[in-house]
């Protein structure tokens, strides 16, 4: 795969529109990989100028934030920061609602004023304005659920882009119990991604597997790399054959990227 | 001079009612001062907005339909009532018989009474309702440990207290009415009274003497019960009814995910980056995060002032769900308890908080109940008045790691990892590309 690196476009004089800002499960975490990859060959099918960050890129802060470590996260911020803006960045595209977040509520005040767009949003964007299209294939007729990540959907009230772009998979959309702004977390926010949970009498990804199991949907479609861990091991756990898949990784598959 | 002796008496208990109301809303306002300042002035439109949508409009309260609806009768009703209260006391100040009669048409004060009447009959059915609700149907929300003991005797005596009260209002409405027909002295006819004229049987059969004793006798105990309930607000969780205005008007408008960046942080990092552009250090070094809630924000206090304990975060806190300690609904309860204790020690210590060993963190508040957030929002989203226990976790989270460095264990990894290597996991920088070759 060919990805543009900001660095080499910058020393050859171009200047890309967007920022692919890939973070570190994106980066690391193989279910993820996957779903950066599926949004390159999206972003390649439209023809998007953008680069990435390569080795320049690093935490955005939000797990030692969200743990109450104001002063990693400041640091992590601040030097951030002064890459993005050596290099001028304006527009920046996620696929995870954490660096989203973190990025475009919490980079502000510290120095750094970009347009943070959630892959999810964008590709919507790109789908209103005839940049690609985007048909049923094998997604026609099934019933799928979406899980809201917090991070997207009550943090920044994003709950419809994702729900589009299902619908426009000529798929069935069935919501679970719990949706949208009363939508359940899968468990992974405030850095609960990284430890193990407290004591209590069920683990939260397992709850929410359940509402998901109960709308009878074989596929649950995430937008966020820590739902789709949750939700992936829910599943396992539960022994359920339900694929959990990022929007970006089911429009890769009805196109035929 | 005998006639007016209970106007005088009447009066003299107004004044001391509503004196000693005052001076505790004082107190209140003087504690929720002591919070850090939070600059929650701006787009005073909006706020304006979000107050009349959220407070008075009720926007939240219906999204769980049946205590949603019974409770904007309730509501409804209490603000309907209230313009009855007013002829009340002024027929208390002045020994007038139903002041606003003489005032407004006949057609029009019949109007108002019966209006009132009704809304008593609906607010007392609900009421009941939600008593049923309590005791009886047992829902779950209502039965946490944090409810035991206080809050659940609360929560009862303000049922309680309102059904009494609308009994009363009927019962006085219906000896007024029998005294009406019976042309007693003093009580011109006035007012229409589809509800209370159907218990009008039960007094029917008394002397005009006794009826207007009992008139009296239901007409001081209503007025009495409500200066009562007026001043047993400030000890209770009823407070919401007024301090539901403020707290949404001064509510978080931006995106939920936006935290405060900690300005104490700022410059310290900053004067590491870029010594230049940091302000100059006051010679202060502030504390971080919130052990005790004098570390907390006015907005912070003034929301633990006014939760009604209704549990609706709590019920949506996935961490609470599961059978973790958190629940949001005990942060706000044990952040207004510990800040009545320090407001206590504050006024027996002459305006000066005298430590006394005792502290937010670990007293009340235990470090597993912070850890078990997900920061998810869900309880801020589900509160009716927009309270925000969420910043208080976290505000707590920032003193355990940065003051007491106490982190959970495997978040230690996680903050090692981001510091060492720029990845919550155990991963090399340089090897950020690698995804791009594995295709």
């Amino acid at each position: 795969m060919k990805v543009p690196i900001l660095s080499e476009l910058k020393l050859k004089g171009v200047n890309p529109e967007y920022l692919f800002w890939i973070g570190c499960a994106g980066s690391f975490d193989d279910r993820s990989k996957k779903v950066t990859k599926a949004f390159i060959k999206i972003l390649n099918k439209a023809n998007i100028s953008y680069a990435v960050l390569g080795k320049e890129e690093s935490c955005t802060g939000d797990p030692a934030k969200r743990s109450g470590n104001e002063f990693l996260f400041q640091m992590k911020a601040i030097s951030n920061i002064e890459i993005l803006n050596s290099y001028d960045v304006k527009n920046i595209i996620t696929t995870c609602p954490h660096c989203f977040n973190t990025l475009k509520n919490e980079y502000p005040e510290l120095g750094g004023n970009y347009k943070v767009i959630h892959h999810t949003t964008f590709i919507n964007n790109l789908v209103k304005e005839n940049k690609i299209s985007i048909s049923g294939g094998v997604y026609k007729g099934k019933k799928i659920t979406y899980h809201d990540p917090c991070y997207l959907g009550r943090a920044n009230g994003i709950y419809e882009a994702p729900r589009e772009l299902i619908k426009k998979l000529d798929a069935e959309l069935v919501e679970m119990k719990s949706c949208k702004s009363k939508s359940l977390c899968c468990g992974a926010g405030g850095a609960q991604m990284f430890k193990e949970p407290e004591k209590g009498n069920q683990d939260i990804n397992i709850k929410r597997s359940d509402e998901a199991i109960e709308t009878d949907s074989k596929i649950v479609a995430v937008s966020c790399p820590f739902c789709s861990t949750m939700m992936s091991d829910g599943m396992t756990s539960k022994e359920k054959d339900i694929d959990v898949v990022d929007i970006a990784q089911m429009i890769e598959k009805a196109e035929d990227l | 001079m005998i006639d007016i002796l209970p106007n005088i008496l009447f009066s003299i208990i107004l004044i001391f009612s509503v004196g000693f109301f005052i001076i505790n809303i004082k107190k209140i306002v003087t504690v929720i001062k002591l919070g850090k300042p939070v600059y929650r002035s701006d787009n005073l439109k909006k706020r304006f907005y979000n107050m009349a949508r959220v407070a008075l409009g009720q926007s939240k309260m219906v999204t769980k339909p049946i205590s949603g609806f019974l409770h904007v009768i309730v509501y409804i009703g209490f603000i309907i009532i209230n313009i009855e209260l007013l002829e009340i006391l002024i027929d208390g100040v002045t020994g007038s018989h139903r002041f606003f009669s003489k005032y407004f048409n006949t057609s029009f004060y019949n109007f108002l009474i019966a209006t009132f009447e009704i809304f008593a009959l609906l607010v007392l059915i609900s009421v009941v309702l939600f008593w049923t609700r309590r005791n009886i149907v047992k829902i779950k929300r209502f039965l946490s440990s944090e409810m035991e003991g206080w809050p659940k005797f609360d929560a009862d005596n303000i049922l309680y207290f309102e059904i009494v009260l609308m009994l009363l209002f009927l019962s006085m409405n219906a000896t007024d009415l029998i005294l009406q027909e019976r042309n007693y002295m003093g009580y011109s006819k006035a007012g229409a009274f589809p509800v209370s004229s159907f218990i009008v049987p039960l007094f029917d059969s008394f002397q005009t003497s006794t009826v207007y004793t009992l008139e009296r006798i239901f007409w001081w105990l209503h007025i009495l019960g409500i200066f009562f309930f007026l001043n047993y607000l400030y000890y209770s969780k009823h407070l919401h009814i007024l301090l539901a205005f403020p707290n949404t008007f001064y509510a978080n408008l931006g995106d939920k995910g936006k935290f405060e960046v900690l300005k104490s942080v700022k410059n310290e990092v900053l004067q590491m980056f870029y010594p230049e552009k940091a302000s100059e250090s006051n010679g202060n070094i502030d504390k971080f995060g919130a052990s005790d809630v004098l570390d907390l924000n006015w907005v912070q206090l003034m929301n633990a002032y006014s939760c009604t304990e209704c549990g609706r975060c709590s019920s949506e806190c996935p961490a609470h769900l599961t059978g973790k300690k958190l629940s949001p609904r005990k942060i706000m309860m044990d952040t207004r308890d510990r800040l009545e204790k320090v407001s206590k020690n504050i006024s027996l210590n002459n305006g000066k908080f005298i430590d006394d060993g005792d502290s937010l963190l670990d007293n009340y508040i235990s470090k597993e109940e912070l850890w078990a957030c997900t920061s998810c929002n869900a309880c801020v989203e589900a509160c009716p008045i927009e309270i925000d226990p969420l910043s208080i976790i976290m505000d707590m989270r920032q003193y355990l790691i940065m003051e007491e460095s106490s982190a959970h264990p495997d978040l230690n990894n996680m903050m090692n990892n981001i510091e060492n290597n720029g990845a919550p996991w155990p991963y090399n920088q340089q090897d950020r590309e690698l995804w791009i070759q594995e295709s």
